[in-house]
């Protein structure tokens, strides 16, 4: 907008110019009066200029700085779940959207099996298929794989816009710009969105900015537009991540906040309903979430909220109707309780009979961090469900820890409703962020609009100090118009001493801290979050880099040399790569739906060898896949989890007693190991023939380098599996159920 | 005009009438022809069997003769991968070999089933001639393994069955078969008196005067660990671009296709006894590459293969590549190979302004079969009239490709080729025509869109779009 007007004047001002030019002028300080005005305009553009390429470079930076993976290793998908939302992504560009829609996944859950369609937010493969149809449209003959790599850059790219145009609403550009730079680079963000991180997330993070931004637009300017904007930026975010549930409960506690402070407004009425209207209309279109937004627990607020502004519009409306106060304060009382007894009745009766659902125990781990521990051991299994630590808070956010409470202080300085919602979004995501490793993704956003507000508004204090005091002699000598000004200027340094000394001394401090801030940030991408997870990389004895390839030797494997309908078991962490890359059916997966076939999965790696065989017989399972670091010294394996899988198990079958698998309330695999430890399914299926390695030099044989103990068992025979495929660094083992023995 | 006409229409009625005569001439009298003394040495040393077949051949009948016939049993003819003759001119120092077409032929009076090859030679054999040939013979699947499945700890044995005596269909006065093996451990072999064996090398002959089309079957079993690399189909892109390079990408389905891997697969037995344990697996792969090759990868489905070695040097380039797990029998493996070659090496020009791709057909992969090659020529968007050369007979079509900013698709020439070996490694030209002005297609269209971008930027910047006046 801005750059339009200018670019305008600067037209008009030219032509002036000219005709100013072919009529013979006589005024000379006219035309030097005129000059000086086109040279202002054009420092005016300079600023476009230079914030448009700051932008434009920012952009940039933030899609590069997340390419550090494809660098070191390759092109290709992380982690655990892109691996499903490649698969999906890659099943929806080959048969097209109506089938994806209706997918019955036979391959995993064995014998469950998956209505992918219903069960998953489409919103990122949709995306991705969209951007690849694109360029395909346009003759790119790109791969679909490429486009999901680097999904999630483009994605951060975009979302520093989204932040400069948010710090732009509720600051100033200044701050706008401060808060896309910070953003570009956050390690916080950073961890989500790396290129090959393909996950929900990815895109999440924009939908759940541009959705706020647009709301605040909306309440700023009480525009029907942008309130509508705002609920296709809801319906987007509600498309690719649950985490829509943030937004739609932060926006009502923003609006009660704003109502109970006297800030209603005309605007916030406008933008509220309209965003909430239509945005849960629309929500209702994705399946996974259906009518949710009307009979979950978790959406009720908002309802509540939407109702409590019909309440507060009509007692406007009566008050401004009444001039009588009296009688306007019995009719507050009145309705008031009527609305609060009518409200708290439907939700009792719809609690009651069932047709709301109460709230889910993901949504009661965030509120109680401890309810997880107790009633759930499968979401506090996930390690980035664990509450965070400190370190990991300074790790991910840096200097932006200590400029967040200074950014408060300048947002509170200056209230408006734009700064009392990034208050709210910044307070409640850090006790999230605090609740649960992975929610500072959610924090991160709002850590840097707020940390920009700071870092803006402290160098614009700072640099107007020092550029007052170089205009102070210039001004006072050369033009007595702005004296008056100066000497009130002068007056005010002249009460603090080496204040310019001191502006600069701070000016070089925040430089130190920023630089600090860039360096960190790029050291934690490189080094910590730019890993695949899938290939493993280490330091040889020389130095050199040796990749552990393990995981995709042996799911290649299973892909070729297996036949196609086998069905693999393992333990739910590796069921999407199974799928994925593998290409067979598994019996659970990371979508952790049914708690009850994960316990039986944790119950058969629990326990012995026949009584497993019985629970894979029932369940058909041809070949058992266990991860194994101890040659390796891969501390992220089964062996490490397996007190996870005893505690699922144990969960759901009484018959599993975590004691049976201590010794003395340890965990541990050498001689003094439990025996029911020492003959488990997982222990055997990992340990055999494990004995008779030298693993290390100076070490007996059965050593493990994971654990740093020699191993109690060393003298595993199996009976009833048999051992079919170890690869080259032993972390993935694969063991075929063999088939029951002839009666005769 | 009309007289040279009807002259030159004479002449060719004549040859023609010549031709035939002497065709039906020489399949109406095969007996006249005997084989005065037959050599053959069967080198069984890997999977792919090759037989060097050394005949002197004489003429007896009255009428000369212009081919000479090879018979096979109907269960080889289907091995057979290739078949290569040349006639011996000159004498020891001074000899040379004289390459001779070899064309399937059917005769109608065949017994059981035999089938034929028919040897041209250059100049028809007059009565008491004699010529001397040389024919390489190269069979593909000819060895099956027994026991089909072994564990991992054994070494692989195979069957081959051939006859000790040379099927033909003319008299052989004394001939000898000569069978190498790779180790030796032979378990056991049919003897047809008299047979001995040395070493590596068994020795069935010398025969004399068999009649035409005896056969007496022999087994050979045997230990043969040398890798059974068979690739069941490979897919070759050749794309060109004008813009100065060639890129390739080579699509391989690899079988390990001896003797199936049965029961466990141990690590630890595969770790600690290399020699001993899995020897008749396979871990690696060497692909000879052209020289000068650059931007080499190695990938499959699911990423990036990081167990590859290149070595390059002016006259070629030598990949080594190992499949992500060592194969053992029935395992497969897919992958992919890429890589970008300079033009100047492999596009030439025509006397008659035509250009020709010069690439050489066959598999890279060393001592591999391929059952089933397909090779796609990906010619630059807008060449016209492409025609193929290959000197062995393939099935052609051609297709339309769409890569990077393509408008009109690329013209595709298909050349497929079943039951590849090592020796189908010559060069084959691919010809069309091109006119360079379609190398600025792409530029100008990339150009015109960002310049189109700009346009659209900059009007959008000076319209004022509003309804009302601010």
């Amino acid at each position: 907008m801005g750059g339009k007007t200018e670019s305008l004047n600067g037209v008009k001002s030219g032509s002036t110019q000219t005709s100013m030019g072919t009529a013979q002028i006589g005024l000379k300080p006219d035309l030097f009066n005129f000059s000086l005005k086109s040279l202002k305009l054009k420092t005016k553009q300079q600023e476009l200029l230079i914030r448009v390429s700051v932008l434009g470079l920012i952009y940039i930076l933030a899609f590069i700085t997340r390419l550090f993976s494809v660098l070191r290793y390759e092109s290709m998908i992380h982690e655990f779940d892109p691996y499903f939302n490649y698969r999906t992504t890659v099943f929806l560009t080959e048969k097209g959207f109506y089938e994806f829609w209706n997918w019955f996944d036979s391959e995993s859950w064995y014998p469950l099996g998956r209505i992918i369609g219903g069960t998953l937010y489409p919103g990122l493969m949709v995306t991705a298929a969209f951007i690849y149809w694109v360029l395909r449209f346009l003759r790119f003959a790109v791969h679909i794989r490429e486009v999901c790599v680097l999904t999630a850059p483009f994605f951060a790219s975009n979302t520093t816009l989204v932040a400069y145009l948010f710090g732009k609403e509720i600051w100033d550009s200044g701050a706008g710009l401060v808060a896309a730079a910070l953003i570009a680079i956050c390690p916080g963000y950073i961890s989500r969105s790396v290129a090959g991180s393909y996950d929900n997330e990815g895109v999440a993070i924009f939908a759940l900015l541009l959705t706020f931004y647009l709301f605040v637009k909306a309440v700023n300017t009480g525009s029907l537009a942008w309130a509508l904007a705002s609920a296709f930026g809801y319906f987007y975010m509600v498309s690719a991540w649950g985490g829509y549930v943030f937004i739609i409960n932060l926006i009502p506690l923003y609006v009660l906040v704003l109502l109970i402070t006297g800030r209603y407004s005309m605007r916030l009425y406008v933008a509220y309903n309209c965003m909430y209207v239509l945005g849960m209309l629309l929500a209702m279109q994705i399946r996974f979430v259906g009518f949710q937004h009307v009979q979950s627990g978790e959406h009720m607020a908002a309802m509540g909220v939407f109702f409590l502004m019909q309440v507060f519009y009509f007692l406007d409306w009566v008050k401004h109707l009444l001039s009588d106060k009296k009688l306007f304060q019995a009719f507050l009382r009145i309705t008031v309780t009527c609305a609060i007894g009518v409200g708290a009745l439907a939700l009792g009766v719809g609690m009651a009979s069932g047709y709301i659902s109460p709230w889910t125990g993901r949504f009661y781990s965030l509120l109680d961090p401890t309810y997880a521990k107790d009633h759930i051991p499968i979401i506090a299994s996930v390690s980035e469900h664990q509450p965070t630590a400190w370190s990991s808070f300074m790790f991910d956010f840096q200097i932006l820890l200590f400029l967040f409470p200074a950014g408060l202080y300048f947002c509170f300085k200056r209230l408006s409703d734009a700064t009392i919602f990034v208050v709210m979004y910044g307070l409640t995501s850090m006790y999230f962020a605090g609740v649960m490793v992975r929610l500072i993704l959610v924090a991160t956003p709002a850590v840097c609009l707020i940390s920009a507000i700071a870092v803006s508004a402290t160098i614009k204090n700072l640099t107007s100090l020092l550029r007052t005091k170089h205009k102070v002699p210039h001004g006072a000598s050369a033009k007595g118009t702005t004296s008056a000004k100066a000497s009130s200027k002068a007056s005010l340094d002249q009460s603090l001493p080496f204040q310019r000394n001191g502006a600069i001394a701070l000016l070089l401090g925040a430089f130190y801290l920023l630089s600090r801030y860039a360096i960190h940030c790029t050291w934690v991408t490189s080094e910590a979050y730019s890993s695949p997870s899938i290939v493993l990389a280490a330091r040889g004895a020389h130095g050199g880099r040796v990749i552990f390839d393990d995981y995709r030797e042996a799911y290649f494997w299973l892909r070729q040399n297996t036949p196609s309908d086998a069905k693999v078991m393992s333990w739910w962490d590796y069921g999407y790569q199974i799928t994925a890359m593998g290409n067979r059916t598994v019996i659970v997966d990371n979508n952790t739906w049914n708690n009850t076939h994960i316990a039986t999965v944790g119950r058969a790696m629990s326990s012995y060898e026949d009584e497993a065989y019985e629970i894979m017989r029932s369940l058909d399972v041809d070949y058992v896949l266990v991860v194994f670091g101890g040659v390796s010294g891969y501390s992220s394996d089964d062996i490490n989890k397996f007190l996870w899988m005893v505690r699922i198990g144990g969960g759901v079958f009484p018959v599993i007693k975590e004691p049976d698998y201590l010794v003395n309330g340890e965990y541990r695999v050498d001689k003094g190991a439990a025996p029911k430890m020492l003959n488990c399914l997982m222990y055997k299926l990992c340990y055999y023939r494990f004995g008779e390695l030298m693993t290390e030099y100076g070490k007996p044989p059965g050593y493990d380098r994971a654990r740093g103990v020699e191993i109690g068992n060393k003298d595993v025979k199996l009976q009833y599996l048999e051992e079919a495929f170890t690869t080259s660094n032993w972390i993935v083992r694969i063991y075929k159920v063999k088939p029951p023995n002839n009666r005769w | 005009m009309g007289a040279l006409l009807a002259f030159r229409f004479a002449l060719v009625f004549f040859v023609f009438s010549v031709l035939s005569l002497t065709a039906t001439s020489s399949s109406v009298s095969p007996q006249d022809l005997q084989i005065v003394s037959a050599e053959r040495r069967i080198d069984l040393t890997s999977h792919i069997a090759r037989v060097f077949l050394t005949l002197k051949v004489e003429n007896t009948g009255a009428s000369p003769a212009s081919e000479v016939l090879l018979a096979f049993p109907p269960t080889q003819v289907k091995h057979l991968a290739l078949v290569k003759a040349a006639a011996t001119v000159g004498k020891r120092k001074k000899k040379s070999y004289v390459p001779l077409d070899v064309s399937p032929k059917v005769l109608p009076d065949a017994p059981n089933e035999a089938q034929f090859l028919s040897i041209s030679l250059r100049n028809p054999l007059k009565n008491g001639e004699t010529v001397l040939l040389e024919v390489l013979l190269v069979l593909t699947h000819g060895l099956e393994p027994f026991p089909a499945e072994i564990g991992q700890s054994e070494s692989q044995l195979v069957y081959y069955h051939d006859s000790a005596i040379i099927l033909s269909p003319y008299l052989i006065k004394e001939q000898t078969t000569y069978i190498k093996t790779p180790s030796n451990k032979v378990e056991s072999l049919t003897r047809v008196e008299p047979t001995n064996r040395v070493g590596t090398e068994i020795k069935y002959g010398r025969y004399d005067d068999r009649h035409p089309y005896s056969y007496a079957p022999i087994i050979v079993h045997f230990e043969n660990n040398s890798p059974f690399a068979v690739v069941e189909e490979l897919v070759r892109e050749v794309e060109v671009s004008h813009w100065g390079s060639l890129q390739v990408r080579e699509h391989y389905t690899l079988v390990h296709a001896g003797a199936k891997h049965k029961g466990i697969f141990s690590r630890v037995e595969f770790q600690s006894r290399p020699g001993f344990s899995g020897v008749s697996s396979f871990k690696n792969l060497l692909a000879r590459l052209p020289p000068r090759v650059h931007s080499v990868y190695y990938r499959d489905e699911i990423g990036n293969i990081s167990t590859s070695r290149l070595r390059t040097d002016s006259l070629k380039s030598e990949l080594e590549i190992e499949p992500r797990y060592p194969l053992f029998g029935g395992w497969k493996a897919t992958f992919v190979i890429g890589y970008g070659l300079p033009l100047q090496d492999f596009l030439f020009e025509s006397s008659d302004g035509k250009r020709y791709l010069n690439f050489s057909f066959g598999c890279p992969l060393a001592e591999t079969v391929v059952d089933k090659l397909t090779i796609k020529v990906v010619l630059p968007e807008g060449s016209k009239n492409p025609n193929a050369v290959v000197p062995f007979v393939v099935k052609q079509h051609l297709e339309t490709m769409y890569s990077y900013l393509d408008v009109v698709g690329r013209t595709v020439v298909v050349l497929e080729k079943e039951n590849v070996v090592p020796e189908h490694n010559s060069p084959f030209q691919v010809y069309y025509d091109f006119n360079p002005i379609f190398m600025l297609a792409e530029p100008l269209m990339l150009t015109s869109a960002f310049f189109l971008f700009f346009v659209a930027c900059v009007a959008y910047l000076h319209i004022d779009l509003s309804i009302r006046k601010s």
